[in-house]
């Protein structure tokens, strides 16, 4: 079983979503998704002062079998970069949530995260696949 | 229709991961491939291979059929047991599949193809075989294990039936025995060390068990692909096909030109191929920085373009490997385009990793 905390939200494609204090929002990917994905070992990050919308594909994991585009959960600009990944990708695969984060946007508008998943709905969403 | 193997609940039972293997539902790991990877290149690993195909060969005329069947000649074969690695062409000298075959007596040779081939190589076999008079049966009722890593041969020693254990203990390289129905040889395709098992069905399940206790952790299909790259070695469908030519696909070295007047399918088409002049080659790439390379990418040198046959990432080396048909001039350096950017890549021979150690 797959951990999914409540502090976060999430997206239908896997994507974990957290609101920080500072208004930032930090992301990253989920427990199932990098159980799915196997051994993680390249991260291609976004360039940050990017502006992206809503579902565009923003950065690349890869792992031995294959790579797969996460995309933006909400829109914004990218305004950092986990840079712990470019050394050490596997990160991701052992602390998804916290150390393995990969990128904070400011977003466009901050109420858009009330849109996605919450833990429930994310968990049921994980058993139907 | 899946078909499952008779270890299919040993996996199971181990926490493999199963997934769709060319109709078999088999392991892709059993939690990290790459923590397998390393497991069998720096002690012992198992995989299942009973999907594999295994078949007889027998008669009065084996010798001849099998000269006449390979682009590789089995009158090298000089000792009972001695395996031989060769390519199966079609009368365009296209690869149908790549196999090994062991010379088991002068009456008797044993072949074991590919699982994703197993129905165009039988019925390609049993055409040709017509005019030889040679039996050829298959025996979905022996399993197939891999054992491999620097100490496999002695680990799988320790769980053997005593009797094959004796027989098995000194073999040499590339040779296998028969003790009874098991078979145990020499070979693998990981670059390392080890022995490739065939045996029973109905003994297979508890004999994998004995390898567990022994110290031999299961290995998935997973580890297999990362481990064959590093070792160099091909993989039918991705690296070469029935489209492809030995001469195009690093199996140069399988062909027995010798003697002349050998007439195997395919001969003339390649041997014509050689007298014009070869246009590509399988070659090794390694990427300078930091990404992954993967099957199908393009590749650019001064003397064209060329494509990624298999690519990963080298758990061993810790970089980007690739295996690319390329034209046959190309340089010490190129380019490959991952996802519309061209990234400097080194041009090596196609072998990355064996016993251990870099072949860089």
């Amino acid at each position: 079983m797959s951990e999914i905390p409540t502090n976060v939200r999430y997206t239908s494609s896997h994507e974990w979503v957290r609101l920080e204090d500072d208004g930032t929002v930090t992301i990253g990917i989920t427990d199932h998704a990098q159980d799915a994905l196997g051994d993680i070992v390249f991260v291609e990050l976004p360039e940050i002062d990017s502006e992206l919308s809503q579902g565009a594909a923003c950065c690349v994991v890869e792992s031995v079998k294959a790579a797969s585009d996460i995309y933006m959960p909400i829109s914004g600009v990218v305004v950092d970069t986990n840079q712990v990944l470019v050394d050490e990708p596997e990160m991701i695969n052992s602390s998804s949530y916290t150390d393995g984060w990969i990128f904070k946007i400011k977003p466009a508008d901050e109420d858009d995260i009330e849109q996605l998943m919450d833990a429930s709905s994310y968990e049921a969403e994980c058993d139907d696949e | 229709m899946s078909q499952k193997t008779c270890l299919f609940k040993n996996h199971q039972n181990h926490g493999g991961k199963i997934v769709d293997f060319a109709g078999w539902e088999m392991p892709i790991n059993y939690g990290s491939q790459v923590e397998e990877h390393h497991q069998v290149r720096t002690d012992a690993g198992m995989f299942d291979v009973s999907h594999m195909t295994v078949v007889d060969l027998e008669g009065d005329k084996v010798i001849a059929f099998l000269q006449y069947l390979l682009a590789n000649d089995v009158a090298k074969l000089k000792t009972e047991g001695k395996a031989l690695y060769s390519a199966m062409l079609n009368e365009q000298g296209g690869v149908i599949d790549d196999l090994i075959v062991y010379y088991m007596n002068d009456q008797w040779f044993r072949m074991v193809v590919n699982a994703g081939t197993r129905d165009k190589d039988l019925a390609w076999i049993n055409k040709q075989s017509g005019a030889f008079d040679v039996s050829v049966t298959e025996r979905p009722e022996l399993a197939m294990i891999a054992v491999q890593g620097p100490n496999a041969r002695e680990k799988a020693l320790s769980a053997l039936p005593l009797d094959v254990s004796q027989a098995s203990a000194a073999l040499k390289r590339f040779v296998g025995t028969a003790s009874g129905d098991w078979f145990v040889a020499r070979t693998g395709y990981t670059g390392e060390d080890g022995f490739e098992i065939m045996l029973p069905e109905s003994e297979t399940p508890a004999f994998w068990e004995a390898l567990v206790e022994a110290g031999v952790k299961p290995i998935g299909l997973g580890a297999r692909d990362t481990l064959r790259l590093e070792a160099g070695m091909n993989l039918y469908g991705t690296d070469m096909d029935e489209s492809t030519s030995p001469l195009i696909s690093n199996l140069g070295w399988t062909i027995a030109w010798e003697p002349e007047g050998r007439n195997f399918i395919g001969r003339d088409k390649i041997a014509a191929e050689k007298a014009a002049g070869v246009k590509q080659k399988l070659v090794g790439l390694v990427l300078e920085g930091k990404g992954v390379l993967r099957g199908h990418m393009k590749v650019v040198c001064e003397a064209g373009e060329g494509e990624i046959t298999s690519g990963t990432f080298s758990p061993s080396l810790k970089q980007a490997i690739a295996i690319a048909r390329v034209p046959v001039a190309i340089g010490e350096t190129c380019d490959v385009e991952v996802r519309g950017k061209l990234l400097k890549a080194r041009v090596v021979k196609p072998v990355f990793f064996r016993e251990g150690k870099p072949c860089l």
